[in-house]
């Protein structure tokens, strides 16, 4: 992975520096409130209901173990002993105190980690795929291109105070894992018939209040123009987006507002003048990045091994956890292996200390050192050696993280909702408990199969509810909390956004409704279908009309 | 007397900047808004140096065939979270080619201080009275948080990897 030079550890110093600076004159007094935040929101740190809550830039998700080793030591000193991966691939404390934030900053500058631009208005962390650089179905390793462009964003000085946040999500593969649909910018790495690589750009994705699918703006960038494109983009929003209404001010309403044309024809107008400019790539450049995503050392191993093999037959506890949460790997004889964060009766995402500190050794002894942050809210080990899969099994299981539910239904994306975040209409953990709960037949689970539950807490999506099989939303219905439902929505190549199927639902409900869900799923599949593609096939409606009347049937008993 | 911080020094400015419903001009070296030097270029032509403000939504295009003639642009900033002026001040100095006193005015704090030279401002005047004369000296420092930024800008046109042979680690 990455790692800094001396100008890259220089600016990170110089950070810690500044924020020192700027918080100790918003202690004592000389910057407002009104000033500090953007301030402190472009070092990732909120103010929250229980305390300040800091969100740590984990760059397109990748980590090493002595970065694992210095979070689970920031989890320790400064807060309750967890942190909280988050849908973008970063990893959040909800405990420390705003005093101790400089410190911590420089805690993480000295193990090359920060905290900058994940929060505020401003260009936010590149997030990217989870298996960059080891599946079968990569065109183009995205790690060096979201590297490059991440140092780019980074205290761009014109983009700094932009309408509204802007995110940027890179890809490289033949299946979208980082739902560049859903991004201000979606940048899908392609050759073109000369082989040369360039970039098909989507913009104006996003989800939130107004959930909208990208809408592809250029098929082709060339790689050395992607720089001079992306400003372009980024002028024009920063000129003609709405700044009178936080609601309306994404790039998605302005794209929407102009007409894709238009708006394409005004960034075309704009790069005209920039293209072929000072940021326009060099080989050298791009290589130098691109030398730190080389292969690590693998050995050559003959294929499929033949003991991991007969270890799933012997052994069915194993053999269930290989088929979710043990991938394919480009590599004969690897694997990539998914550490479930999302054990019931955990919030989903939630890591402690010591797991943190065991994923750091466990990367060390299976992994080269690495490990990588899923948007779902998982871990990877991405370079485990198959025959190695059984003894990392067991040590995985006994610290808690060996859940084989990937992609299965409690393996839920869940926001920190009305428990942390101020602008919660509902509690969202608890929710995700109450299902985990509900499913905790693990054979039934695996007969269900892939099904994805997306929860947020409110309309910010930050719990992507618009693109699960299942949406939950909360929403606020006179002060109190409730429950709207989604289904039919997808993330990926086949994106698409969720229907509405009705009135919304009291948390106790919730539970409930998704078991009516499951079983007209169960009740209309044919054979191997999976949830979504049965909803795609059938509509809302079966799911709708089930649901409500087995809800009309309670409330009669209840009043009865 | 106003302070402002031209090219890094802290100095009193003679400049005074019409509001833009002002209907009076008053006597002295004035920065007008864009509104008014539209209707009244002429009648200004005669007063000697001229400075035209523009506001987050007003396009430099409108001046740019008048820049050569005008002793200060300046950008205001209602908000200092309404990024707008940035990219006014970056089109100014490329695109229209720019190369007067370029100031920013308005809600000016010292920690935009950094990204407002970066995009071509090398005039900065903080609200009067926000900054005692101490803080104002303090400030300055701010001018130079980071020493070595990632991308090329209007003060610095190349990003690092073509100033600099990178790759060398961390002392
Ligand atoms: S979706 Fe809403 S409640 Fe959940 S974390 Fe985001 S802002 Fe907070």
């Amino acid at each position: 992975m990455y790692r800094y030079d001396a100008f890259d550890q220089r600016i990170v110093d110089e950070r810690v520096a500044q924020f020192r600076d700027q918080t100790s004159r918003y202690l004592a007094g000389e910057l407002s409130e009104d000033e500090y935040r953007p301030l402190r929101l472009q070092n990732g740190l909120y103010i929250q209901k229980q305390a300040p809550m800091l969100r740590i830039a984990v760059p397109y998700g990748l980590l090493n173990s002595r970065q694992l080793r210095r979070l689970a030591h920031i989890a320790r000193s400064y807060d309750k002993g967890y942190g909280h991966f988050s849908t973008r691939q970063n990893l959040q404390f909800n405990w420390p105190a705003l005093e101790d934030v400089p410190r911590i900053l420089e805690e993480l500058a000295e193990v090359e980690m920060h905290a900058i631009q994940t929060s505020g208005n401003c260009i936010r962390n590149f997030t990217s795929d989870p298996f960059a650089g080891v599946a079968g179905d990569e065109r183009i390793d995205p790690r060096p291109w979201a590297e490059i462009l991440r140092q780019w964003a980074t205290f761009h000085p014109e983009f700094a105070y932009l309408p509204r946040k802007f995110k940027i999500a890179v890809n490289g593969a033949e299946e979208d894992r980082a739902v560049i649909q859903c991004h201000d910018i979606g940048l899908d790495l392609v050759r073109d018939a000369a082989g040369e690589v360039g970039f098909r750009v989507l913009v104006g994705g996003g989800l939130g209040r107004t959930p909208v699918i990208g809408k592809e703006i250029a098929p082709f960038v060339p790689w050395r123009d992607i720089i001079t494109y992306c400003e372009a983009i980024l002028r024009v929003y920063n000129r003609f987006g709405r700044r009178d209404n936080m609601y309306k001010a994404r790039i998605k309403i302005l794209v929407n507002a102009l007409g894709i044309e238009a708006f394409r024809a005004q960034v075309e107008e704009e790069w005209r003048h920039s293209r072929g400019g000072p940021s326009t790539l060099t080989e050298t450049e791009v290589a130098r990045v691109a030398a730190h995503f080389v292969d690590p050392d693998y050995r050559t191993l003959p294929g499929d091994d033949t003991g991991y093999r007969a270890q799933l037959v012997q052994d069915k506890a194993f053999a269930a956890w290989a088929k979710r949460n043990v991938r394919a790997h480009k590599q004969p004889g690897y694997a990539s292996v998914m550490l479930s964060l999302k054990k019931t009766g955990i919030a989903p995402g939630d890591i402690t200390d010591t797991q943190l500190d065991l994923v750091a050794d466990l990367a060390d002894r299976f992994s080269f050192g690495e490990a990588r942050a899923t948007h779902e809210q998982n871990l990877v080990l991405a370079d485990v050696e198959q025959s190695r899969l059984k003894e990392l099994w067991q040590l995985l299981r006994a610290a808690g993280l060996a859940t084989p539910n990937i992609g299965l239904l409690t393996d839920m994306i869940c926001c920190p909702g009305g428990d942390f975040c101020n602008l919660a209409n509902a509690k969202s953990i608890p929710v995700a408990e109450a299902i985990q709960q509900r499913f905790d037949d693990l054979d039934y689970l695996h007969d269900i199969g892939e099904l994805e539950i997306n929860i947020s807490g409110c309309m910010n999506a930050c719990g992507h509810h618009h693109v699960g099989h299942i949406g939950i939303l909360g929403v606020d219905k006179k002060g109190e909390e409730w429950y709207q439902i989604t289904v039919g929505g997808a993330q990926g190549n086949d994106a698409s956004l969720g229907k509405v199927i009705g009135p919304s639902f009291a948390r106790v409900e919730v539970p409930d409704v998704i078991e009516r869900l499951i079983e007209t799923y169960l009740d209309n599949r044919f054979e191997d279908e999976r949830f979504i593609d049965t909803a795609r096939r059938i509509g809302i409606e079966p799911f709708k009309t089930r649901v409500y009347a087995q809800r009309e049937a309670n409330r009669k008993v209840a009043n009865a | 007397m106003p302070k402002l911080i031209v090219h890094g020094q802290i100095r009193n400015d003679d400049w005074q900047v019409v509001p833009a419903q002002a209907t009076e001009l008053p006597n002295g070296k004035l920065i007008v808004p864009l509104a008014l030097w539209r209707e009244a270029a002429t009648r200004l032509a005669g007063r000697g140096p001229l400075g035209v403000w523009l506001q987050p939504d007003d396009d430099p295009a409108e001046i740019a065939d008048a820049l050569p003639s005008l002793a200060v642009v300046a950008v205001d900033f209602p908000k200092f979270a309404d990024g707008r002026g940035y990219s006014t001040a970056a089109l100014l100095r490329t695109r229209y080619g720019y190369q007067g006193e370029l100031r920013a005015i308005g809600e000016v704090l010292r920690d935009q201080f950094f990204y407002l030279t970066r995009c071509g401002f090398d005039a900065l005047q903080p609200p009067e009275g926000r900054y005692t004369d101490a803080q104002l000296e303090a400030a300055l420092a701010s001018l130079a948080d980071f020493s070595e930024p990632y991308q090329g800008a209007i003060d610095r046109p190349e990003p690092v990897w073509r100033r600099h042979a990178r790759g060398g680690l961390a002392a």
